[in-house]
């Protein structure tokens, strides 16, 4: 029985018992992504307007290093979707296909395992497993520029394919099993359940999957960073906007670092992050939904 | 006969499905066990034969013993621990109180903040980087495990309310009024709820603490001194310098792995309750 006319009480306990959480998220993630669009006016203190954005823009080092890193991101993330989703589905399928009962919990462990190692690790052990040294894969994969991003891609997708995987098994779980058991009363199919009933329900989840998919690819670094430092070659054909970032923000080698440049870089990442997801959420995952009903 | 037929064809259909997942399995788990398998060996059992099992021959406990000798392993071990379990613990706490606060108080400010923590689960937090490092210059930070605590609690808070105002919205309110009848004030009634949420509370930890033992880039740029190293950069180093000790740099990426495979083996309910629960909602 609390009194309705306490509304300030309990605008009083709200503020408190949020206060930390909203303090470090404030302080540590809005503020740093707020100020780094900030500063990206500036240069050393003085105010520049959008002088750093033109120099990365159209100065014809920058402008090239900037244009083959998006395209580059475009491709990790094209080939690690198509590759991961069909792949995380399949498994996620097979695993609540009812056909697997007590060996389920020992197989989603198993699969997902990789998921936990850092990406220091996976691409050392890709790295080593490939490598000519071993003779298991004759060809320079890394070393050529043709191959050398696609299999980067691949060993992303091998390490974070449990993630979909999990997302995809919960949701496919989810789905109520008088639904299910209708269809086959009907006399459909395993495939023809699958196909028609169960991905359609589960297309949103699909929808979030690929929307996450795009924003860890266009933040993407470690993996890059990992298996060829921060001026990913060969020929700078790893390079990412991540790693165009690090580099333009602290330098590598020759190149000196400079922050105003590295945030305004930061601050396109951020743009074309924010530019993807609303149009995703503005027409597919709105459709996503309609359908669903 | 029919129906015998049918259970012939059932069985076999759930051998295939056994079949194709062993498979996935083994594509998962095999380029780990090779590495597995290599840190028992040799410099020269590893390059003679990298798929073959160690035999008397090869078999060397050599790499595991450099690699906990060598330099700072057991120092960056010691720095990722309290860098993880700081954050994790310091990332649950927060998110229970807010989660609490967020459920109990509704008001029109109650569900702002739950808008802006669900967008933030989003957000690229890294792009902020320039700021981050200006900012802990400032405060004399660089080089301490605070500096990373800090950043990995603003992430993690995000998810971790979310997750926990689901977990709180199951509480009945029975018990809460009936511990206000009691006496106890607002704060005490949270800590007599508290332990009704420890599924969620499980749910949090795991999911905080696997991206945060692996981080790469803020210990690249936040704690790159030796004191401070992590785990992680200090491996990555490891590859990048010592690359003719193959013995201890493997026997280190296993040892390196093992927290985190041994922790989410234990606790993958947990973990992959978070994942699915943060993220579709």
């Amino acid at each position: 029985m609390r009194s309705k006319a306490s509304t300030r009480k309990r605008h009083r306990q709200l503020v408190l018992f949020t206060a930390p959480a909203l303090a470090f998220f404030l302080i540590f993630a809005v503020f740093p992504l707020l100020g780094t669009i900030y500063i990206s006016f500036f240069q050393e203190t003085v105010f520049v307007g959008l002088k750093n954005f033109k120099f990365l823009f159209t100065d014809e080092n920058a402008s090239t290093r900037l244009l083959y890193a998006f395209l580059h991101n475009c491709e990790f993330f094209l080939i690690a979707a198509s590759v991961q989703l069909p792949l995380a589905l399949c498994m996620a399928a097979l695993l609540t296909s009812g056909r697997v009962r007590r060996m389920t919990g020992f197989y989603r462990t198993l699969l997902f395992i990789p998921s936990t190692l850092s990406v220091v690790i996976v691409g050392f052990i890709w790295r080593l497993i490939i490598s000519p040294l071993w003779g298991i894969v004759d060809y320079p994969l890394l070393g050529e520029k043709a191959t050398a991003l696609p299999t980067i891609t691949l060993m992303s997708v091998w390490q974070y394919l449990g993630i979909p995987l999990v997302f995809l098994y919960s949701a496919l779980l989810s789905i109520p099993s008088n639904i299910i058991e209708a269809a086959r009363v009907d006399g459909a199919s395993d495939m023809r359940i699958l196909f028609r009933i169960k991905i359609p329900l589960i297309a949103p989840q699909i929808g979030i999957i690929t929307i996450l998919t795009f924003i860890w690819t266009f933040n993407g670094f470690d993996i890059i960073y990992a298996l060829n430092g921060g001026m990913p070659g060969p020929d700078y054909s790893t390079d990412v906007l991540g790693t165009l970032f690090y580099r333009t923000f602290f330098g590598w080698g020759a190149d000196q670092g400079n922050q105003n440049l590295g945030a305004a870089t930061a601050t396109i990442i951020f743009f074309i992050i924010l530019i993807g997801t609303a149009v995703y959420f503005a027409t597919v995952q709105r459709r996503l939904k309609v359908s669903q009903l | 006969m029919i129906q015998k037929e049918g259970k012939v064809k059932n069985q076999s259909k759930n051998l295939m499905v056994h079949l194709s997942l062993l498979v996935f399995v083994l594509l998962a788990i095999g380029p780990i066990l090779v590495i597995v398998i290599n840190s028992f060996k040799t410099t020269e059992g590893i390059f003679s034969g990298p798929l073959k099992l160690p035999d008397s021959k090869t078999f060397s406990l050599e790499g595991f013993k450099r690699a906990v000798e060598n330099g700072n392993f057991i120092k960056n071990y010691f720095n990722s621990t309290v860098i993880t379990l700081g954050s994790t613990f310091l990332t649950v706490v927060c998110s229970c109180l807010a989660a609490y606060g967020i459920t109990e108080y509704t008001t029109k400010l109650s569900s702002m903040i739950a808008g802006l923590f669900t967008v933030g689960i989003m957000l690229p937090v890294t792009l902020g980087t320039v700021v981050i490092l200006k900012m802990m210059v400032r405060f004399h930070l660089l080089n301490t495990h605070l500096s990373l605590i800090l950043v990995y609690v603003g992430i993690c808070v995000p998810l971790g309310v979310i997750l926990m105002v689901t977990n709180f919205r199951t509480v009945s309110n029975d018990l809460k009024e009936a511990a206000r009848i009691d006496g106890a004030n607002e704060f005490k009634t949270f800590l007599i709820v508290l332990p009704l949420v420890m599924p969620g509370v499980a749910a949090v930890a795991a999911i905080t603490m696997l991206p945060i033992w692996n981080d790469l880039w803020f210990p690249l740029i936040l704690t790159t001194g030796p004191q401070t190293q992590t785990l992680t950069l200090g491996i990555q180093q490891f590859v990048g310098v010592h690359t003719n000790d193959w013995e201890a740099l493997i026997a280190s990426l296993v040892l390196g792995a093992i927290p985190l495979i041994l922790l989410f083996t234990l606790f993958s309910k947990q973990f992959i309750k978070g994942l699915s629960d943060g993220y579709s909602k």
